[in-house]
């Protein structure tokens, strides 16, 4: 039995466990506020349609909205739990357990995967009632959307991880992924089209992976009439894995050696001052 | 030797924590470092641990420098970590089963790994909250899961940090028991860091009393008591007036005295002054800088 493959199986288990801890917590509170928030989004904009598109703009915005969710799950959902997990010790105990720390990083990209997909599926089964965008599709549009999807998860997981690695606590962590995220949603495109912007904006919304992750998932899921109303008219295939594989690559380069000068300077010395920090924050 | 530390030195910045510390433990030794707070006891077992490096010394763990210690030889350690609010919502045992597998791979025949997992939930008393979730467990009880967190793969060698912090004096005997079980049963090698005398007299074969990132005194508590035993404070009352002296041998004083007044002493005291008294004076007198360079090796 190779240790370090067994560390990783167990990872695999340490993944799907957490992930079922959380289907029956209060995390599924936050999932059912957004899957409520978009479809309300959805339900406005199911009779306004958009001319150059030959579709509503419902059907635009759903297919957005799943390239969206993969961008943010990606990167808030690591950074998140790792700098929880920095201090409340999870950490720690992994690196005190034989290939714990590959365990815990297995468990982490699995829990994180799992946690993006069902997140996709509270948006997608109730806003397909709304505009069915999967009916014309057809299988081979679910599979190139799901091909979008996972490289969208590559371009943004290790960002999310560095993110995780770098800030002091939890909450420093949401904000310097959380507000960029939010900034960079709103001018990508997601809830109405791009080109409404003006051009300066359309340039800087290109350069990160949100705007990708939505055009992909418009060009698997609509008609190729519907290309008219992005950037140029066309769908983009080449430009959307070029940039988003830029993103993948390097986060990838570069986030192993910030995971591991994080893992070690991991001690019960530098924990312990985390959490006095959190208590003089919760009082 | 299962712990070797010669000439350790930490600094952090500009302060030295630690300033050449020596000791050595041998298999099966339950060792306590006893420390006033801020004295260098956490970064020590840190560094043994492989947590921390070292600003400069000799350190061997089992054999192997910390700093290059692989996975084979941190499964031979177990560490106790205090813990807060990790894994709050897993249960009792699920953690413990998840946990003990990662040592499955490193089982040998001399020495199967890990504890049976209801076997080792009933050594820690936790056998009622198994199916609890880990978040909702008392104090006490989260701290006998991180003591079974830390044994579950039955280490060679295990730490202890401050382990009964916060602990009852109930939950504090009971911690007690099981540290003798896994010395006495398994023939662990167990260093542990505490600031209360008491704790290290009942539990340890031998104290290491650091201070200002020393060792000051080293020896068993037999040893240490007995070198404390010399110095006694007599008090008595004679011809009205009320006298106070310390001596080595309290004795030959006593019987001096008789010698010298054999009647009109009167509320006569004999206080031999207790272990935490030296404790007290050797840290105290370290503290002051008198024996800055003096170890008392017992």
């Amino acid at each position: 039995m190779n240790p370090t493959v067994h560390g990783a199986r167990l990872g695999m288990e340490r993944g799907l466990r957490e992930f079922r801890h959380s289907l029956g917590s209060e995390d599924q509170i936050f999932n059912m506020v957004v899957a409520i928030a978009f479809v309300t989004v959805l339900w406005f904009q199911r009779d306004s349609d958009v001319e150059a598109a030959g579709v509503t703009l419902a059907a635009l915005t759903l297919p957005s909205m799943l390239g969206m969710s993969v961008a943010f799950g990606g990167l808030v959902g690591p950074a998140g739990q790792l700098s929880l997990n920095r201090e409340d010790g999870t950490l720690l105990r992994a690196k005190a357990v034989p290939h714990g720390m590959v365990g815990y990083l297995v468990g982490r990209t699995v829990q994180t995967s799992l946690d993006i997909a069902f997140g996709l599926l509270v948006i997608l089964v109730p806003g397909l009632f709304l505009v069915n965008v999967l009916s014309d599709a057809g299988a081979g549009g679910l599979l190139a959307l799901l091909a979008v999807l996972a490289l969208g998860m590559l371009s943004t997981l290790p960002w999310g991880a560095v993110a995780g690695s770098i800030s002091r606590s939890p909450g420093s962590a949401m904000g310097i992924t959380m507000l960029p995220m939010m900034g960079i949603t709103a001018i990508s495109g997601i809830f109405y089209p791009i080109t409404a912007l003006p051009g300066w904006l359309q340039g800087l919304a290109q350069v990160f992976p949100v705007y990708w992750t939505g055009h992909g998932a418009r060009a698997a899921l609509l008609p190729d009439s519907a290309a008219a109303a992005e950037i140029g008219g066309s769908w983009r295939i080449l430009e959307m894995v070029g940039v988003l594989g830029v993103w993948a690559v390097v986060g990838f380069l570069l986030a192993p050696t910030i995971l591991r000068r994080m893992a070690r300077r991991e001690s019960g010395a530098e924990m312990e001052q985390r959490r006095q920090a959190a208590l003089q924050r919760v009082r | 030797m299962v712990l070797e530390v010669r000439d350790l030195r930490m600094r952090y910045g500009t302060t030295d924590v630690l300033h050449g510390v020596d000791f050595t433990a041998g298999p099966g030794e339950v060792v306590a470092l006893l420390g006033p707070n801020g004295a260098g006891k956490t970064t020590t077992i840190e560094i043994l641990e492989g947590f921390r490096l070292p600003s400069d010394g000799h350190v061997r763990v089992l054999g192997v420098d910390p700093a290059t210690g692989d996975e084979a030889w941190r499964a031979k350690l177990g560490v106790v970590l205090q813990s807060w609010r990790d894994h709050g919502r897993w249960k009792v045992r699920e953690l413990l089963h998840h946990l003990g597998r990662y040592y499955a791979p490193y089982s040998t025949p001399h020495q199967t790994r890990p504890f049976d997992t209801d076997e080792l939930i009933e050594t820690v008393g936790l056998t009622e909250h198994a199916d609890k979730k880990i978040g909702k467990l008392s104090g006490g009880q989260r701290r006998r899961l991180d003591v079974a967190i830390g044994i579950v793969g039955k280490p060679e060698l295990l730490f202890l940090d401050e382990p009964t912090a916060g602990f009852d004096p109930h939950a504090r005997r009971d911690f007690h028991d099981l540290v003798h079980r896994l010395s006495d049963l398994e023939g662990m090698t167990i260093l542990l860091t505490t600031h209360d005398l008491a704790e290290a007299e009942k539990l340890a074969d031998r104290i290491l009393v650091l201070a200002g990132g020393r060792i000051i005194a080293d020896g068993s508590p037999d040893q240490l008591s007995r070198q404390v035993a010399g110095k006694s404070e007599i008090r008595w009352t004679h011809g009205g007036q009320r006298h106070v002296h310390t001596a080595d041998d309290a004795t030959a004083f006593v019987r001096d005295l008789f010698r010298q007044h054999e009647t009109g002493i009167s509320e006569l005291e004999v206080r031999r002054s207790s272990l935490e008294d030296t404790y007290m004076a050797l840290v105290q007198r370290h503290e002051s800088g008198q024996a800055k360079e003096e170890v008392a090796v017992l």
